[in-house]
């Protein structure tokens, strides 16, 4: 094999891949990213094996082949190489040697035989559609902080992408908790999806899907099976197993009737929950919430470390209500929030708080109370 | 009685049995006793290290006179391991943390006696006490050992360090029909293996000038903390005396054994600069149990779950702790232990909640059994008014099994700790 590729191109390609591969792993052929080169495209393939990120891209190709080599050692490589740079990968297919040369550097990098290199079974899709990726990126933004790192409830670790009933029809939706909030986001429903069944999409996929959203341009097809998520654009295909677990039914736990109703500025608010929070030390920061007519009062009292309060003008018309928080799941919720002001929906000092932009049904957020 | 001035030349020496400080002589001058103590620095030490002499065993002798001169082992049943073997069995090779079937086979005719841990407890308790009128500073390690830090004592009781602890050890037997042996040293380290060496009514003295000829030719194994699979990363080094350990350079021995290293260095030259602390915050509370027989019926361990979480809990509560780590320890057959944890969201002190994240502990374990033993514990201690403030969503009944806990904790509080139980703990 031998190739010439433009250094930021490859950069974006090992890139990909080297985030892929798992950092600590018994299986050495894992941390390495496969190489094919063939007609005018060079393959990048990573993969833990629940993951598979395969880059499709343009190069001069002299010599068609294929080999393994360690994906982050390439990619400090390439990083290094000077931007604009025109980069040589050649092997010649006995050594168990990569050459990279780039003007005056050279390397010389081990390889593992491409046949010992996992590829994921292909699997049939029961469903195929296409989205744009502005939509999928907001499905997956406004969930994700919500996720659960807990293993014991490993059927959290991941964002539910499924088809749901909404008050306008069905929609596409993703759900994410991890038991002490809930990020629930819908989009219309694209043509095809209406079949799909519901996936739990884990963790690490939602990041590495994020890579491919960021062109607002692109439209990404997506493949669901029962077992399998597929996303691609033209040049990234992104395969991943999804976790094998059911969902909890999240329905029940959106509150239906909180009736006391607090709008404010999203913005303010998460900059005064910061400073206040700020006193207390401990790894859970309570943030207690004091409603009166239009006036909301927070304070924090950290009986070591000190006490602070903060006033707010809102819009709050309901009795009296002092509810408390852990600080950083406000300000995480409040985050969300783009456009229009932020909704609270209250019942009790201990029942799930609501929270949604404007009258926006499309995004709905449930946070747990905290005694203080 | 100040001690009296010590003519020159003279060995400071100390009767044990009528307390008398006088200098040199193999018998006491004032009651003939030969129990002596002479040591150059016998006056000036006051770090000590207290052991009571096969501390179960001797209460148990004590308590019933019929077993006086018969060997008694304490331990667990048929497959409990022995917790403490009097002096009788301790000569037919008995040994603590001996498998009891292996025990019983070197002395078949000693008595076996279920450990009365209450008795243990008030009869230590006691003995504390004793100890707290010598110190403010008391550390005890278990219900039968504890260092004491006597410095500037003397004047306070008229008596140096080791007077005192003579008379600690006369009180014991006078009052509480026991022994026990006292290591008097110049740090913990020294006082611990001190009060080790001629066991039982032991009472030993290392001093400052003699630490290094000492420890010289003895095994690295006496410290404490190293254990068989320290002694054999070592053993790999060539290290099995101290003067060995002397060979090494303290970069040598940090690198090769990290943080041990630098306590090895130190402990080598007979320096430990750790103090005797009266309160050493507990970091974990944790309870196991022993099977009757291997067992991998999840019906059987779910059952020792509940009852060890709940016996952890009761203890967190009683000291308002909460924890944020649950471990889960199991032990297979072939005696490999599985040990599992995980970090809660936030500390919890309830029972319904650690049994349960230690089921889906056991539940990701699989099937690994049978096992012979299974551990919950609590560890990352906080205080309990930081723990269980924030419900769980998707579990919106854990509220109701919280308030029922608290409110079955007042029940038992009242009426005794089998007032009310769960279906779950009779399995």
């Amino acid at each position: 094999m031998k190739i010439s590729i433009e250094r930021g191109t490859l950069l974006k390609a090992v890139g990909q891949a080297q985030s892929v591969v798992e950092r600590r792993n018994t299986i050495p052929i894992l941390a390495n990213v496969l190489i094919e080169a063939d007609g005018d495209t060079v393959t990048f393939r990573a993969t833990d094996l629940d993951i598979e990120v395969v880059d499709k891209v343009p190069a001069m190709i002299e010599r068609a082949g294929s080999t393994t080599v360690s994906a982050v050692t390439l990619h400090e490589i390439v990083r290094k190489l000077p931007d604009g740079a025109l980069v040589a990968l050649s092997d010649d297919g006995t050594a168990g040697r990569l050459t990279v040369e780039a003007g005056r550097s050279n390397f010389s990098l081990a390889t593992l035989p491409k046949e010992d290199f996992p590829v994921m079974a292909s699997s049939e899709y029961s469903s195929n559609f296409a989205a744009p990726a502005p939509v999928l990126r907001r499905l997956f933004d406004k969930s994700k902080f919500a996720i659960s790192t807990e293993e014991t409830r490993y059927y959290l670790n991941g964002v539910y992408m499924h088809v749901a009933d909404a008050e306008g029809g069905k929609v596409l939706r993703c759900v994410a908790t991890d038991g002490h909030r809930l990020a629930r986001i819908d989009a219309d429903l694209p043509d095809g999806a209406a079949e799909m069944p519901g996936v739990i999409v884990p963790r690490k996929t939602v990041g590495e899907l994020r890579k491919l959203l960021d062109d607002d341009d692109t439209t990404i097809a997506v493949s669901v099976s029962e077992t399998k998520v597929r996303f691609a654009t033209p040049e990234i295909t992104l395969t991943s197993k999804v976790i094998d677990g059911t969902f909890p039914d999240y329905t029940r736990v959106i509150p239906q009737n909180n009736t006391r109703k607090l709008e404010l500025d999203a913005a303010e608010f998460a900059k005064a929950v910061d400073r206040v929070a700020t006193v207390s030390s401990e790894r859970s920061r309570a943030v207690k919430l004091s409603l009166d007519e239009d006036r909301l009062v927070l304070s924090v009292n950290a009986p070591d470390a000190g006490a602070a309060e903060e006033e707010l003008a809102v819009a709050y018309g309901d009795e009296r209500l002092e509810i408390g928080f852990n600080a950083k799941y406000l300000l995480e919720i409040a985050s969300q929030v783009d456009r229009e002001n932020a909704v609270f929906m209250f019942n009790s000092s201990g029942d799930p708080t609501l929270m949604r932009e404007g009258n926006d049904p499309s995004a709905v957020y449930v946070v747990m109370p905290m005694r203080v | 009685m100040p001690p009296r001035p010590l003519n020159d030349g003279l060995m400071p020496s100390l009767c044990r049995e009528c307390l008398h400080v006088y200098g040199d002589g193999s018998r006491c001058p004032q009651c003939r006793s030969p129990r002596i103590i002479a040591h150059p620095e016998l006056l000036d030490l006051s770090i000590a290290h207290m052991d009571c002499d096969a501390f179960y065993a001797s209460v148990e002798k004590r308590d019933n006179p019929e077993l006086v001169d018969k060997p008694v082992i304490i331990g667990g049943g048929r497959r409990g391991v022995v917790s403490t073997a009097c002096y009788i069995a301790r000569i037919k090779g008995v040994r603590s943390a001996m498998p009891m079937f292996q025990a019983l086979r070197l002395c078949p005719e000693a008595v076996v006696i279920k450990p009365r841990g209450s008795v243990y407890t008030e009869v230590s308790r006691q003995i504390r006490a004793m100890m707290d009128e010598m110190t403010p500073i008391v550390e005890p390690l278990s219900l039968d050992e504890a260092f004491m830090d006597l410095s500037g004592t003397a004047k306070l009781h008229g008596a140096p360090p080791a007077v005192m602890l003579a008379r600690l050890v006369k009180r014991m037997q006078d009052e509480l029909g026991l022994t026990g042996s006292i290591g008097l040293s110049h740090n913990k380290f020294l006082a611990k293996i001190a009060s080790d060496l001629d066991k039982p009514r032991g009472f030993s003295v290392i001093g400052k000038a003699e630490t290094a000829d000492f420890l010289r030719d003895k095994p690295v194994r006496m410290i404490w903390g190293v254990g068989t699979a320290a002694q054999a990363g070592l053993d790999r080094a060539g290290i099995h005396t101290f003067a060995d350990l002397l060979r090494w350079d303290k970069t040598d021995l940090q690198a090769r054994f990290g943080s041990m290293g630098t306590r090895l260095y130190h402990l080598a030259r007979g320096e430990d600069r750790r103090r005797v602390s009266a309160r050493t915050p507990i970091k974990s509370i944790s309870n196991e149990t022993t099977f009757f027989e291997d067992t991998a019926s999840v019906d059987l361990l779910d059952g020792h779950l509940w009852r060890l979480a709940e016996k952890v809990t009761d203890r967190a509560k009683a000291r308002d702790l909460a924890g944020r780590v649950v471990v889960l320890k199991l032990k297979r057959a072939n005696h490999s232990l599985i040990s599992r944890r995980v970090s809660l969201r936030e500390p919890t002190q309830m029972a319904d909640r650690l049994y349960r994240t230690a089921r889906g502990l056991l539940d990701q374990v699989g099937n690994e059994g049978p096992y012979r033993l299974i551990g919950v514990g609590l560890s990352e201690l906080t205080p309990a008014g930081k723990a269980d403030l924030t419900p769980d969503l998707l579990d919106p009944n854990a509220a109701k099994r919280d308030r029922a806990e608290r409110a079955s904790d007042a029940i038992r509080e009242k009426f005794g700790k089998d007032a009310i139980r769960k279906g779950r703990s009779l399995r």
